[in-house]
């Protein structure tokens, strides 16, 4: 077969990969939108300060030290120690956890029957906050994050394809690792959402409030269980972006990839995200290795954007979210 | 009483006012944001250093230093915002530290008559001080960094790059494809072939130039990368396992926060510098003893000696430097914008003053002049060691082509002064 298919075939498959980290940011935005219908601006930044912390705390970092030092005069920088990864993400967890309750107290608990307008503003406001706390609690340098994924060029996918193909095709470790983690993560939640008492709640909550309150579910305690789900979502995420770029302020930007992911998939659909982030990984990776030479390369922002367009105007829910019908 | 109430808010209103008498040195720095990585190094150097004249020497020629600090975030309305609001203070020179906001200052600060400073970014062709009187972008531009990574591939290939594939891989902005004609123009005296790789703002998915990379297997890849783009772009090159001493950035994409991401793997990785590396120099000492021993280090104290730190302190010590050229031309202590302007216009750096302000071999000798306002184009390569978590130069600081520069940044400006109306010139 000619060079030029296994190249195409080489993008369409690191598009799929790509997908999948594209749909792990996605997948926080639809957790919340689909349990309280806000549409969280602050998805990004949550994976930016959950990466942070993670790393902070596995480097024993002390947080707000310039703060201190700046107070006290005090020369304070690290507690001394450097916790293994596992134990710096169940900690990351319960600093997430913390997070959505405070999130949940302060803020959306007040804004109970507002407009979508008004919710979506307070997540804005929020987003700029905890970008602004995250740099006063860890500092802006970059930091850079192992948590023992591997990374680099899958070997034997290389060599197996070299010797069957003439070429060998690259896949990152860490996409492969990413896509077992999203299918996992997926599976969870589903499972999550359709057998557990609290799941149900849950669905029960993003239908309908005011019934899910009549029948006497918590919902204080539904939307801080889907802001503390939407920010291990975020963890991950952030882990992910993380380990490939080190843990920077840009990361809040990969907020901007989910957007076409959500539009092509809906907002209210796990599966959706997924399969959403999938046909924009390889629709933008195909079209930019087909058409990008000829128009001078660097398409794949825009034309993600121009995929969930498309899609959008055949079907404006997107590909899973739910239809809505309103009838006089 | 009246008499009291007056004297009380005459002296309200000096003492909240600048003091008039000092040389006012406004600093653009981004602390925050994305790319408050970058910005925090290079203003903590541009604010130790004037600290560090202030407390050792009483200042610049007698006359205290007075820094005003002014937060852009990197973005482009809220740096002309600063510059709105500082340029009454009486403020000497502008490093606007962002290509995006040197080009709105350009016609600004030129009607204002005062001076700005894009050291290694902003318009190349600002070079050209008969066109542009208020702008200078010694010691080096994009360009000059363009030529020397050309020059840097001729030495390793003994003098012969043709047939070879150069890749550029860029910032697709204004910034990122500064070095693009000057590449096609080498590209025709020595014959390499030049592939282009554009990747889109922010950077952090590459996936499809790196595999295209991977693909075409070009000899060298040069980088005209900022913020994220820089690690993602470095990671990726070790994933697909592209040589990484066949990997030159430009300054931009030379700094600890590049590489380190990538831990060992981005062992010898090169960067253009148009300034020397590490700590290695007496006047860290003073800067240890008079700055950062007193508490009065900006920042948290913690960026001394990296490649971004070093970049604010060597513009500091530069603008530093034209002052003083400035005041031993007028005469006087308490210079003025115009001043300033002549100052730089006659600034010359040579090797003895340098090793006088305790930064021997720091940067390379260059002469200011008002037909030239870029310096000699004087550019080393460095290397990164992650080993030791440091880089180190490989080269001499040498001249970039400029043959082949010349003409371009003639035909730039030229262009430039027709659109404005320029009478270009010398007085």
């Amino acid at each position: 077969m000619p060079e030029q298919f296994y190249w195409g075939l080489e993008a369409a498959l690191n598009g799929l990969m790509t997908g999948v980290l594209y749909a792990l940011v996605a997948l926080g935005f639809v957790l919340i939108y689909k349990a309280s219908g806000i549409f969280n601006y602050a998805q990004g930044v949550m994976a930016l300060f959950a990466a942070l912390t993670l790393v902070g705390i596995m480097q024993g970092q002390v947080p707000f030290a310039h703060l201190i030092n700046a107070i006290f005069g005090t020369d304070v920088h690290h507690f001394g120690w450097h916790l293994p990864a596992l134990a710096g993400i169940i900690l990351t967890l319960g600093v997430m956890i913390l997070f959505a309750w405070i999130v949940q107290k302060l803020i959306f608990k007040h804004l109970v029957g507002q407009e979508p307008i008004i919710l979506f503003m307070a997540t804005i406001g929020l987003a700029y906050f905890l970008e602004g706390f995250g740099d006063i609690m860890w500092g802006s340098d970059i930091k850079a994050l192992d948590v023992g994924l591997p990374q680099g060029i899958n070997s034997w996918l290389d060599e197996t394809t070299f010797n069957a193909f003439n070429y060998g095709f690259f896949i990152d470790n860490l996409d492969v690792v990413a896509t077992v983690i999203a299918a996992i993560l997926v599976a969870a939640l589903v499972v999550f959402s359709q057998y557990s008492k609290q799941g149900r709640a849950m669905r029960a909550v993003a239908d309908d409030h005011q019934a899910a309150l009549s029948v006497g579910i918590n919902l204080n305690f539904i939307w801080v269980l889907v802001w503390s789900l939407a920010g291990f979502v975020a963890l991950v995420a952030g882990v992910m972006w993380g380990t490939k770029s080190g843990v920077q302020f840009s990361l809040s930007l990969i907020a901007l990839k989910a957007l076409p992911v959500l539009m092509l998939g809906g907002f209210t659909s796990i599966p959706g995200a997924i399969v959403g982030g999938l046909i924009i990984g390889v629709g933008e990776k195909l079209f930019e290795f087909l058409i990008g030479p000829m128009v001078g390369g660097a398409t794949e922002n825009w034309f993600a954007y121009v995929l969930a367009l498309i899609f959008l105007v055949f079907r404006p829910q997107g590909l899973f979210g739910e239809k809505i019908i309103e009838r006089v | 009483m009246k008499m009291k109430l007056a004297t009380l808010a005459l002296s309200a209103v000096m003492a909240a006012g600048p003091a008039l008498a000092d040389l006012t040195f406004p600093s653009l720095s981004y602390r925050t944001g994305p790319y408050a990585a970058n910005g925090i190094p290079f203003a903590d150097g541009y604010a130790d250093y004037f600290t560090l004249l202030n407390e050792r020497d009483g200042g610049i020629g007698g006359e205290k230093i007075n820094m005003i600090e002014c937060e852009t975030g990197y973005n482009t309305e809220k740096g002309v915002e600063c510059y709105e609001s500082t340029k009454g203070e009486g403020s000497l020179v502008y490093q606007p530290l962002s290509t995006g906001i040197t080009y709105q200052l350009i016609p600004k600060a030129t009607a204002d008559g005062i001076a700005v400073h894009s050291m290694g970014y902003g318009r190349t062709s600002a070079k050209n001080g008969g066109v542009f009187s208020n702008v200078f972008n010694y010691p080096a531009n994009y360009w000059d960094g363009a030529s020397v990574a050309i020059k840097h591939l001729l030495d390793l290939n003994s003098g012969d790059l043709s047939g070879k594939t150069v890749a550029l891989v860029y910032h697709n902005s204004a910034y990122g494809k500064e070095p693009i004609r000057t590449l096609e123009e080498l590209a025709k005296k020595h014959g390499y072939n030049l592939t282009l790789l554009p990747v889109d703002h922010p950077g952090q998915e590459q996936k499809s130039q790196w595999l295209q990379i991977r693909r075409e297997k070009p000899d060298y890849v040069i980088m005209y990368g900022w913020g994220v783009m820089n690690q993602v772009a470095i990671q990726e090159a070790v994933n697909i396992r592209f040589p990484m001493e066949n990997f030159i950035g430009i300054w931009w994409s030379g700094s600890e926060n590049d590489v380190k991401p990538a831990g060992a793997k981005a062992n010898g990785y090169k960067a253009l510098t148009f300034h020397n590396v590490g700590s290695d120099y007496p006047v860290f000492d003073d800067i240890q003893k008079y700055v950062v021993d007193t508490g009065k280090a900006a920042g948290a104290g913690d960026q001394i000696g990296t490649a971004l730190y070093n970049r604010g302190l060597y513009a500091a010590m530069l603008a530093a430097e034209a002052a003083k050229t400035a005041q031993a031309m007028t005469g006087k202590s308490a210079i003025t914008p115009a001043d300033m302007i002549v100052g730089m216009e006659n600034l010359e750096i040579t090797e003895e003053k340098m090793a006088a302000l305790g930064l021997p071999g720091f940067g390379p000798e260059f002469k200011v002049s008002c037909e030239n306002h870029g310096g000699d184009g004087m550019v080393a390569v460095a290397q990164w060691d992650a080993a030791k978590g440091e880089w180190g130069l490989i080269t001499e600081f040498v001249q970039s082509d400029q043959d082949v520069l010349q003409p371009l940044i003639d035909e730039d400006s030229s262009a430039y002064a027709k659109e404005n109306n320029i009478t270009a010139g010398c007085n």
